[in-house]
């Protein structure tokens, strides 16, 4: 990995070019660890490398400190060359207390550099981590390289002259530890300082505090050379465009107000707190100079149906929930099915069943999305591969949403909500254009249900417009009146047209291209957040000289066309999903095509070395 | 409404399809009580939108040649809060009953009324399960014989207007399905209310709860069983207005004969805004001690939730200017590539 060493002229340091780092930082649940994070993702951005993030914390908010369930964790992968995951095995690891240490330890890769607070080392602490001897004095480190810093003294040393509390002093550590490792990576300071003068505007004190203790993790480092080396990872080659660093579910919520100013349409999400969507609630509610509602219902029963009633009269009607809320919904979403209105659901997976891991990330609703409603109820399924892709897809749903007239669920999930990258900026008006139409014709003999011959999409007709008076409902309905029919023929007829209508959008979806080769030996089928690992996998595989090719889904109801003939283009399909094989299931059957399910359900995300490692096992070495 | 408005009469309210609840079923006349006011309130036939669960009371929306929804068991008032909140201008209506409402909505109805979504929320209450043939439901009396209590149900009942009074309503009423006048005029001043508007309409079904209703809903009755209330007037009932209620040593209500040293001085006046105490006696009145209260039991203005959230979003907009997508994308740190 390392180049030529040089020597920097800010100290005595060699300084070593890397291609890439990856560094996790670990501590209580209350130590800022996930603020600790998002700032060094902001400095590396600006530092213009490729990176990628996963913040891994407990469900608790503040777990008994020290405790190994409340630690909580925050890593980032940076480069000067493409990032597709946040890293398989830190380079370094802050662990802020000896539970940190213990619960990430064995991640870190041999010879990696541990940072630890050796002021929550007593004792005590030892004992709530569980360990019985002090890892610093046993020898169990020996092979990596360990930097004992007082952290605490230090920063309350730093800070000494403030006068502050002891206890507000010590809240100050992580930006001492945040501070050492900007120098060790060579990160520009100024990001944080500005986010410091923001964050605390009006209190000079808390200013003054963090900016000394994060310039005085960077002295220390300074003065005491306590680095062997440092690094340098310079700015990756982008496409050439405008960047910001961003979260799946940052995105989200701007990719539907970008639908809502494109297709002129109120957006009006109704929601229900849940982990890991409830960012989109919050970020939606701060889009109010959009005119964006944003509408906290009393549950995930009323989210729903909140936004039903929004869209029959006309708006952009959109619900977001978890695991657990998606099956809450389900009844509603039937109705919507059966109404054919436009509405997105968005599930933001998380591990489960029943209350699961909240904060943890899993890939097993997509059966639920695909299947899990009663009666025959299909709609458009679509996954987000990565955060700065959720911007795209919920786009891309409301979108086929309102010219289909028929309810998308969107699939997101905890990693790529909470994890973030660097994004390409759309031009706003480069954005597609919605196709779509209110029905205003006053003429004698409306029918809310007469088709749009190509699409199938029935009229929608909004409450207010005089001589459209229609009523509808969840009873079926005749075709074409849309009046209520117990005829046993039209139920059949309309059951298919419902199923019909969904199928009809892949025809106007991209026929599927797999990325890599074309043919040969193996085809990896993904879909969702394991694209970042599948990537990198695929391409390591195919540079050792193996004949892979990579098929990533967002369009999972229906699915894109060309996909059979795609499947049969290669000897072996491999699947990796967070799951039990959901998606392998549903090509199978729906394909009577045999493939190869890779599977790993521990609430993470799959490292691209474990499938890389399947790859290898599936397709041979050849001469190319 | 400033806008001119043609004349309507009753049946451009009436759809083309067959009415199909039971001969005798109080909805008929509550439909057609509906279907007389809502030519009178001035609102274009196409504003008005009637929101329903499931249930019998729940086909309304199907008579009724307005836009409708019939939407799924109890979840209404969700569909009605995303209607009105979207267009402020709609009359929304909700038609529900008291399973639907109660039971398997009763989450729902309380948080409507909690936020004051300007709806009217019209229960039709006749203490028993319809559609599903003959089941207790949330205000049917305790003891009650029926399919799924054969024993006598063990369930104490909810009062409707209790509840709505816990749960905020700036507008309670009650009226009757064959009451025709007072129910017409209890739907008149419901649509004139701003802000959630909560009706009890005492509906008889004459298949699975025949009768239930009939210490005061017969003509012959109705004068003696009912107390009309209206606001700033003295708590007077019977056929010969003979009859009053009044406070009695222990702050409970009793009935008291007029003449005789008693007079309508000495009776309870009725206070629209009146507290929560007084309202709550009024809601625990019934026979055969007391006549049943009908008509406003509570009438008070306080800002609706959908002015609330389009006011915040102008307030927004007047702060920060109308949202520029091109500035949202790149809000925030960001850093170009050439």
């Amino acid at each position: 990995m390392s180049t030529q060493p040089t020597f920097s002229a800010a100290s005595l340091e060699k300084t070593e070019k890397l291609e890439r780092a990856v560094v996790r930082f670990a501590g209580d649940s209350g130590d800022g660890i996930q603020l600790t994070g998002s700032q060094f993702t902001a400095a590396t951005a600006a530092a213009g490398n490729d990176l990628a993030t996963l913040p891994d914390f407990p469900a608790e908010i503040r777990a008994p400190a020290g405790t190994l369930p409340g630690v909580s964790g925050f890593q980032i992968q940076f480069a000067s060359d493409d990032v597709f995951t946040p890293g398989d095995r830190p380079d370094v690891l802050v662990a802020m207390n000896p539970a940190a240490l213990r619960a990430n330890l064995h991640d870190l890769r041999p010879g990696g550099i541990v940072i630890v607070n050796s002021d929550s080392f007593k004792a005590a602490d030892l004992k709530k981590a569980g360990y019985a001897a002090d890892p610093l004095a046993d020898g169990s480190l020996d092979g990596y390289q360990v930097i004992k810093v007082e952290l605490t003294r230090l920063t309350r040393a730093a800070l000494a002259e403030l006068g502050l509390a002891t206890q507000a002093a010590d809240r100050c550590k992580n930006f001492f530890a945040l501070g050492m490792m900007y120098f060790l990576y060579h990160r520009p300071l100024a990001v944080t300082a500005r986010w410091i003068e923001q964050k605390f505007a009006g209190k000079p004190e808390l200013i003054a505090a963090n900016r000394r203790a994060l310039d005085a993790g960077f002295a220390y480092c300074e003065a005491t050379e306590v680095f062997r080396s440092t690094y340098e990872v310079p700015a990756a080659k982008l496409e050439p465009g405008t960047y910001r660093n961003i979260s799946g579910n940052q995105a989200l919520a701007l990719g539907f107000v970008a639908a809502s100013r494109q297709s002129g349409l109120r957006l009006f999400q109704g929601s229900y707190p849940i982990t890991p969507a409830s960012d989109l609630l919050h970020e939606l509610a701060l889009y109010k100079n959009f005119g964006v509602v944003t509408f906290q219902a009393e549950d995930e029963i009323a989210a729903i149906g909140a936004a039903i009633g929004a869209s029959f009269a006309g708006a952009l009607g959109i619900t977001s929930t978890s695991g657990p809320g998606m099956a809450l919904k389900s009844e509603f979403l039937t109705l919507a099915i059966m109404t054919e209105l436009p509405l997105v659901v968005v599930d933001v997976q998380r591990a489960g069943p029943s209350t699961g891991m909240p904060t943890k990330t899993e890939q097993a609703d997509l059966l639920q999305a695909l299947y899990g409603r009663f009666a025959e109820a299909p709609c458009i399924v679509l996954a987000a591969r990565s955060p700065a892709d959720c911007f795209d897809t919920a786009y891309e749903a409301c979108r086929l949403s309102v010219r289909h007239m028929t309810p998308v669920i969107l699939l997101s999930d905890g990693f790529i909500a909470n994890g973030s990258e660097p994004w390409k900026l759309p031009a706003a008006d480069a954005l597609p254009p919605f196709e779509f139409a209110f029905c205003t014709a006053a003429g004698a003999g409306f029918e809310p249900y007469r088709r749009d011959p190509r699409t199938l999409a029935r009229p929608w007709a909004l409450p207010g417009t005089p001589g459209l008076e229609h009523r509808i409902g969840g009873l079926e309905k005749s075709d074409g009146s849309g009046n209520v029919s117990y005829d046993p023929a039209n139920h059949e007829r309309m059951v298919r047209l419902r199923a019909e209508k969904v199928e009809r959008v892949a025809a106007e979806l991209s026929p599927a291209v797999p990325e890599g080769d074309p043919d040969g030996p193996l085809l990896v089928v993904g879909w969702g957040s394991t694209y970042g690992a599948i990537t990198s996998a695929v391409r390591r595989a195919r540079k050792a000289g193996r004949r892979v090719g990579h098929l990533h889904l967002r369009h999972l109801s229906p699915f894109p066309p060309g996909l059979r003939e795609l499947l049969g283009r290669y000897e072996r399909v491999l699947v990796p999903e967070v799951n039990l094989g959901q998606l392998a299931f549903v090509l199978q059957g729906r394909f009577a095509r045999e493939v190869v399910p890779l599977n790993k359900v521990q609430g993470l995300p799959f490292t691209a070395a474990e499938v890389l490692d399947r790859i290898v096992e599936l397709a041979p070495e050849i001469e190319r | 409404m400033s806008e001119a408005v043609p004349t309507l009469t009753k049946k451009d309210f009436a759809t083309d399809q067959e009415v199909r609840w039971c001969p005798g079923c109080g909805d008929y006349a509550i439909l057609s009580a509906t279907q007389q006011v809502f030519p009178l309130l001035g609102v274009p036939r196409e504003k008005f939108v009637i929101v329903s669960g499931i249930g019998c009371a729940s086909r309304f929306p199907y008579y009724m040649n307005v836009y409708g929804f019939h939407t799924i068991h109890g979840r209404a008032p969700a569909v009605a809060t995303g209607v009105k909140v979207t267009n402020p201008e709609l009359s929304v209506w909700i038609v529900s009953g008291d399973g639907d409402a109660l039971s398997i909505g009763g989450n729902h109805i309380i948080h409507l009324m909690r936020r004051n979504v300007d709806v009217k929320l019209l229960l039709f209450d006749n203490r028993i399960y319809g559609l599903t043939k003959g089941q207790a439901s949330p205000t049917s009396e305790r003891g009650k014989r029926t399919k799924s209590t054969p024993f006598g149900s063990v369930d104490r009942p909810f009062d409707p207007v209790a509840l709505a009074l816990g749960a905020g309503a700036t507008f309670i009423a009650r009226s009757i399905d064959v009451h025709t006048t007072h129910l017409k005029d209890t739907l008149t001043a419901a649509h004139a209310h701003h802000g959630t508007a909560f009706v009890q309409i005492y509906q008889n079904c004459n298949i699975f709860n025949d009768g239930a209703f009939d210490a005061f809903r017969e003509k012959a009755v109705r004068e003696d069983g009912t107390v009309a209330l209206r606001h700033g007037e003295p708590l007077v009932f019977g056929a010969a207005a003979d009859r009053g209620i009044r406070l009695n040593a222990a702050h409970q209500p009793e009935v008291v004969r007029l003449g005789d040293g008693v007079s309508e001085k000495d009776l309870v006046v009725h206070d629209e805004g009146g507290s929560l105490g007084y309202l709550a006696m009024l809601a625990e009145m019934a026979p055969p001690r007391l006549p049943v209260p009908i008509g406003v039991l509570r009438r008070v203005e306080l800002p609706t939730f959908e002015d609330g959230v389009h006011a915040q979003i102008a307030g927004v907009i007047g702060d920060k200017g109308p949202g520029n997508l091109a500035k949202a994308l790149r809000a925030g740190q960001t850093w170009d590539v050439t």
